[in-house]
């Protein structure tokens, strides 16, 4: 399980927790989260957003 | 009784980031906010890579103001103007009604600046600072149309990186020596200047636009200060912004490069908060969307909190600025002061620059390119942006 970060506005996605508010399933992968998905929070897209390292 | 809602004044993604940060601490208390245009909520950045991607205007749309509305359980009053801020009072006035606040939040954004040009045509030259400005663009763009773009900032690039990529020629022309001159050094800007000429760009630095024409067959004639005459289909000006701040002025509110609040984002009136490009927090005047979102964060929970509770103060991490030219993408971290001795190094179009103070302290950098992903590195060695 991963986490990513929009660079933009620092909202973090966690794999392990999805965002069911937003119908995604906790256990969601990245990968499989839909291309014209936005940041919940900014509204930027998927693209911005990037891996994070994880401490 | 009816409780006196909280009104933010702006539907842009201050008003409606200040508005989703509020509830998620506060169900309850009554939200109202106005706009002058339709309310829609879009991502501004997606404007100047629209063309490029095949996106209509009308596809930038994320939700609608009645979507917004339903989302955020507030209530959104678009295409209303409001005419005075009445800070005692406690009152806005509209064009036929008069509303009660309880907080209000100025998040209505800036406006583009608009060169002094000679010419007849000063008329029809565009400006893209909002969705409904870009529909406008969009409308009058034919396809293969050549744009004359003025002013090689940040907007400038972008909207020239996506017009020749979706196929217009495109002329830029600043009084600038390279393209993003305020935000990074000559050898970086330099390197972007030449993927966007290898793309197709034709570029006129170092001469300031003097006057837009109506020249032969629709075509507008742009004069720039050495005589060089550019023709094209259509002229956008992207000369930069300036926060809007009559109507706070007018209030009696401190005013300055912007709205001034402190950092807990209230203006010189205990009951009026700003955020965004409107706003000068602590003397920092920065219309980007990442402090943006920082404002938003902190002064929704400030608006939720008790009236005795010590309010947050905003602060901004390492928030460095990204250009999407796509042609040689930028990162730029200018040094908060402005001062500071920038090295380069690299090639082609991978440039690292580092600006260091008198001690060597790194207080900038600017990564173009491929090196544009090395960007953690150096957000991990540099100062932040207000700490």
């Amino acid at each position: 399980m991963k986490k990513w970060q929009c660079i933009v506005c620092g909202f973090e996605y966690d794999e392990a927790e999805g965002m069911p508010d937003e119908g995604i399933e906790p256990g969601t992968k990245w990968d499989d989260i839909p291309d014209d998905w936005t940041c919940p929070d900014c509204g930027a897209p998927k693209d911005d957003f990037e891996m994070m390292e994880v401490e | 009784m009816d409780q006196d809602p909280i009104i933010i004044i702006g539907t842009g993604l201050a008003g409606y980031s200040v508005a989703r940060e509020f509830r998620k601490h506060d169900k309850q208390t009554p939200v109202v906010l106005i706009t002058r245009d339709d309310g829609a909520s879009y991502y501004k950045p997606d404007i100047s890579e629209a063309k490029a991607k095949g996106r209509d205007p009308a596809e930038l749309v994320q939700k609608t103001a009645e979507e917004m509305a339903e989302m955020l359980d507030v209530v959104v009053r678009t295409h209303e103007q409001v005419e005075t801020i009445q800070p005692e009072a406690h009152q806005i006035q509209l064009a036929g009604e008069t509303l009660t606040y309880d907080k209000l939040v100025l998040a209505w954004g800036a406006e583009p600046v608009v060169l002094n040009l000679c010419g007849d045509a000063t008329d029809d030259i565009h400006k893209v600072n909002h969705l409904a400005d870009y529909r406008i663009f969009r409308d009058n763009l034919p396809a293969d149309a050549h744009v004359a773009v003025l002013g090689a900032g940040l907007i400038g690039c972008e909207f020239a990186n996506d017009l020749t990529e979706a196929g217009h020629p495109v002329t830029v022309a600043d009084p600038a020596a390279w393209p993003l001159s305020q935000l990074i050094p000559q050898a970086a800007g330099e390197a972007v200047q030449n993927a966007l000429s290898h793309a197709g760009v034709t570029w006129h630095l170092g001469h300031a636009a003097t006057g837009v024409h109506h020249g032969e067959d629709g075509k507008y004639r742009i004069t720039l200060d050495d005589e060089t005459v550019v023709e094209a289909d259509i002229v956008l000006s992207a000369v930069g912004l300036k926060a809007s701040v009559q109507l706070a002025e007018d209030a009696g509110l401190s005013v300055d490069r912007g709205i001034v609040v402190d950092r807990t984002l209230r203006t010189s009136d205990a009951d009026i908060y700003a955020l965004g490009d409107c706003a000068e927090v602590d003397g920092h005047w920065r219309p980007y969307v990442a402090p943006l979102m920082q404002c938003a964060r902190t002064l929704g929970k400030t608006l939720a909190a008790d009236e005795d509770d010590t309010p947050g103060q905003v602060t901004y991490p390492t928030l460095p600025i990204i250009i999407k030219t796509h042609a040689c993408p930028v990162i730029a971290y200018p040094p908060v002061d402005g001062h500071g001795e920038w090295q380069v190094e690299g090639d082609g179009s991978a440039l690292e620059a580092t600006c260091r103070d008198k001690n060597g302290n790194m207080v900038g950098f600017v990564l173009t390119g491929e090196a544009t992903n090395k960007r953690r590195d150096y957000i991990k060695d540099a100062p932040a942006l207000m700490g």
